[in-house]
């Protein structure tokens, strides 16, 4: 049965060994009973939460700042000069990715990190009893991408997959949506966490600090030095309209960006000092005193001023959004069935997604209940992180060293956790399907089958990891072959294995 | 013919500098063209580049207040600009920049943009690489739209052009066949597992295509290796800037027999929303990066240098005004640039409109005063020979208001 293998292949992350054989009685049965509940780690990686991370990599930072403090001989009174604001934003500022591979405190503090999530990933891909479930945590990472390319979030990038999305992947939109926007490491990758006010009480402390001290006597230093000017980022603000919700034709203007920035001030990070001192260190945190008051209109809707309550009432209302449903139902419709989406499925799921105020199970049943995702032609190209999963799968085997995972996707061009840009990896063949990927493909293939190849019968790895969709050709290649190794090779780079 | 921009452009540098400015008054048919053996190299700086830092208007009476900690000081003082002329200059990174602008072999263009005028990156990136108003509409890129129309030159057939990446950008995809080919090392595939591979595809014509042109590349990167873009594999993920080593092999493979004639290259890293930094700093460090790969490309590109044109460009500028994190945010016109020994430089062309509040877009960006498809129509016709038929109708639609700049390309 061919569908056995549409779930398993195209809906789940590839066959491992007798995968397709338990799905086999009930394809669509298999998959609805995945979507209930949160969606945990699969594997036994101990991994450290986003607050700890921050907070040791806030401790690194000091402490290499001490000593350059130290060694360079300054004054105590030059460490004192920078005030708390400064040393505060220092803390989750970017720190440039083109240093050197010289003393970087940061990403020293951070990489253990980023590696230990990464191995997590690919163990929990590797060895989930929820590949349907797990494929759609991977879905709204992508959706909702934190890039570690960003130095400041460096380490923390999975933690966003961790902990605002395997809750929520099985639940309602709108709680995913508000946890997400509130995890620290989106907070730090979009840059809100010292978006402030005009008329927010910090801004106006300081407007009246500076005043008094105009009319106080001679200035005494940095005299020339521009003083800091207290006003929005609108990163945050423009990527949840953007890619996150609405989408890019979803009918908001730039006035719509800027209000929702002014929204969302206040929307931080605990920790800091001064003024900006409060909150859990590392944990999300609404900064009061940062936040624009007042009542502000966005898409046509006032919102009452509610502090915190009047960003999370825009997204509630984002999350139900007609543009919002039928955009969520796009990327849906486009990963799982046609690069090019079929209008009528995309219809179907953002039909589903509106009638239940974006209940996440119905809408994926409603795409199960989709034909055009059960068509037999398999017409997704795998990114390089499917063709790494469905191997791992396919081999039955779970890596132990997060090297091997972090080499892997470095040379398949899909650095984990690295899309290196908001709108997340692209979800088409045409962006990965250059020439040099593909030899990249081979060279990968042909190296894990060196490793792997032992014990292993090619023919029957066909059986168990494409089934039905093996062709006779490549049962004929993989026959001929001049070694297991070179037969495990052609297996996994044949054009049943390649898609899905 | 009528060319607003230059016009503008050129009455005010008969005003600052002298003799450069005057050759540009020279009528366009004086000017050989470079065709047959040029090269085009384009650099697409992901993220949207800063052009009020990256080429700093600073006399203009309002940067310096609206820039604030991140513009960049006048000419003369320590960190100051690398002076243009007596209204712009070149960031203080731009070293090797500044040494070509000098050779009379950068043309600077600022108020410059694409014709999109909303913020999105991504829709902005498409409208930038496949040469409509409109970010959809097209799967197809300019530029290899423009392939489809070159005269017959030095490249092979199919390989005329290059993306020095694993994937080939909007860009450079169509239906004219291009390569592509990334700057680490793939140590050799076993040819036997290649030959069955290439019979196991024999039925599948997608799969055919793309490793044919997988081994036609590996082929052409062997006889032209390069030992100083080979990094370990080991880079962890904040990995150094590669474009270096990017750039090298652009021009590495470009001046093997046969070679491509045309190479794309991407930078990243450019969407400085917080701590931007300003004669130093996060972006100052970045574009030290650009202005290294760029003198890297000319080095390798040894004596073809001087049929090389270099375009480098962005999706659109940012806001005139730092935010609130000692960032920009996303704007609209900002600055291009075009270099290479075939490029008649040593100007800045631009019209420009002011950072006058009343001036600025929407109350907050460089208003574009000149379209980038003028930049691209002139280099496409003066450097690489394209039709101008062609030009107007199949690679840049719609673009009948953005005249070609001319005289962009040396005799």
């Amino acid at each position: 049965m061919i569908q056995t293998e549409i779930a398993v292949l195209r809906f789940g992350l590839g066959a491992r060994p007798g995968d397709l054989a338990a799905a086999a009685g009930d394809p669509r049965a298999w998959l609805m009973a995945q979507i209930k509940g949160a969606v945990p780690l699969a594997g036994n990686i101990p991994l450290a939460l986003s607050d700890q991370i921050f907070t040791a990599v806030l401790a690194a930072r000091e402490a290499a700042q001490e000593m350059k403090r130290e060694s360079a001989g300054q004054s105590a009174t030059a460490t004192a000069s920078a005030s708390a604001t400064a040393s505060a934003s220092a803390t989750f500022s970017v720190t440039t990715p083109a240093a050197a591979p010289a003393f970087n405190p940061v990403r020293d503090a951070y990489l253990p990190h980023y590696r230990a999530q990464v191995l997590a990933r690919a163990q929990s891909a590797a060895l989930t009893t929820r590949p349907f479930a797990e494929r759609l945590v991977h879905f709204w990472t992508n959706h909702f991408a934190v890039s570690a390319d960003k130095g400041a979030v460096f380490g923390v990038a999975g933690t966003l997959e961790n902990e605002a999305i395997r809750p929520h992947v099985a639940g309602r939109f709108v709680d995913l949506l508000i946890a997400v926007e509130q995890h620290p490491a989106m907070i730090a990758f979009l840059d809100n966490q010292y978006s402030v006010g005009k008329d927010s009480d910090l801004a106006r402390l300081a407007a009246r600090h500076e005043a008094r001290s105009r009319m106080g006597g001679p200035r005494t230093t940095a005299r020339d030095k521009p003083k800091r000017e207290f006003g929005i980022n609108e990163n945050l603000a423009r990527e949840i309209l953007e890619l996150h919700t609405l989408g890019v034709n979803g009918g908001y203007t730039q006035s719509d960006v800027t209000t929702f920035a002014q929204i969302i001030t206040g929307w931080s990070i605990g920790g800091g000092k001064g003024r900006l001192a409060g909150g859990i260190p590392g944990r999300f945190y609404f900064r009061d005193n940062l936040h624009e008051p007042g009542a502000k209109t966005l898409l046509g809707k006032t919102y009452h001023e509610d502090g915190r309550g009047q960003g999370e009432a825009v997204l509630a209302d984002l999350a139900r959004h007609p543009a919002t449903a039928r955009f969520i139902a796009t990327k849906l419709v486009r990963h799982f069935v046609a690069d090019d989406p079929p209008p009528a499925a995309v219809e179907r799921v953002a039909r589903a997604f509106l009638k239940t105020g974006g209940d996440l199970p119905q809408v994926y049943a409603a795409l199960i209940a989709s034909p055009e995702a059960w068509d037999a032609e398999m017409r997704k190209f795998k990114t390089p992180e499917d063709f790494v999963f469905s191997t791992l799968r396919a081999l039955n085997v779970s890596p132990s060293q997060p090297e091997e995972v972090v080499r892997s996707f470095d040379l398949l061009g899909q650095r984990q956790y690295t899309p290196g840009s908001p709108a997340g990896w692209p979800d088409t063949a045409k962006s990965w399907d250059g020439s040099d990927a593909l030899m990249r493909r081979v060279l990968w293939a042909s190296r894990v089958a060196g490793r792997y190849e032992q014990g292993l019968d090619p023919v029957d790895l066909a059986a168990s990891s494409v089934g039905a969709y093996a062709r006779a050709e490549t049962v004929t290649a993989l026959r001929r072959a001049s070694s297991a190794s070179q037969a495990l090779a052609l297996l996994l780079m044949s054009p049943e294995f390649q898609r899905r | 013919m009528h060319a607003y921009h230059v016009d503008k452009a050129r009455r005010r540098f008969l005003l600052s500098t002298g003799a450069l400015a005057a050759s540009a008054a020279l009528p366009h048919v004086l000017f050989a063209r470079t065709g047959g053996s040029a090269r085009l190299v384009v650099m697409i700086l992901r993220g949207a580049l800063d052009g009020l830092a990256a080429v700093p208007p600073y006399a203009d009476p309002n940067y310096a207040g609206l820039h604030r900690t991140l513009a960049i000081a006048a000419p003369g003082v320590a960190d100051g600009a690398l002076a243009l002329d007596n209204t712009f200059g070149l960031h203080p990174s731009f070293a090797f920049l500044y040494e070509r602008y000098l050779a009379g072999e950068l043309v600077v263009f600022h108020a410059v943009a694409s014709p999109y005028r909303d913020r999105s990156h991504f829709d902005g990136q498409n409208v930038l690489e496949n040469g409509l108003t409109k970010p959809v509409g097209s799967a197809d890129g300019w530029l290899n739209r423009a392939l489809a129309a070159l005269p017959r030159g030095t490249g092979r057939p199919g390989e005329r052009a290059v993306a020095i990446s694993q994937n080939v950008p909007l860009i450079l995809r169509g239906d004219t066949p291009v390569i592509s080919k990334s700057p680490q090392a793939t140590p050799d595939v076993d040819e036997d597992l290649l030959a069955r591979l290439a019979d196991l595809y024999s039925k599948d014509d997608w799969f055919s295509a793309r490793l044919s042109e997988a081994v036609q590349t590996e082929k052409l990167a062997d006889e032209r290796s390069t030992q100083a873009d080979a990094p370990a594999m080991t880079a962890p993920p904040a990995a150094p800037d590669r474009v270096g080593g990017v750039a090298r092999m652009a021009a590495a493979l470009m001046r093997s027999e046969g070679g491509p004639e045309v190479a794309v290259i991407e930078a990243s890293g450019w969407d400085t929303h917080a701590n931007q930094g300003g004669a130093k700093g996060a972006l100052a460090q970045r574009l030290t990066g650009l202005d290294k790969a760029l003198r890297a490309l000319k080095d390798e590109l040894g004596p073809l240098w001087q049929q090389t044109a270099v375009l480098v460009v962005t999706e659109f500028g940012r806001t005139a005004a730092v935010n609130g994190t000692q960032g920009t945010d996303h704007g609209t016109g900002g600055c291009a640039l075009l270099a290479g020994g075939a490029v008649r430089g040593g100007r800045v062309i631009a019209d420009w409109p002011g950072l006058a509040r009343t001036a600025l877009l929407d109350n907050r960006d460089l208003r574009p005063t000149l379209d980038l498809r003028s930049v691209f129509k002139a280099v496409l016709d003066e450097h690489m020979r394209v039709d101008a038929k062609t030009l107007a109708s199949r690679i840049f639609p719609d673009s009948s208001g953005a005249r070609p700049l001319q005289g962009l390309i040396r005799a």
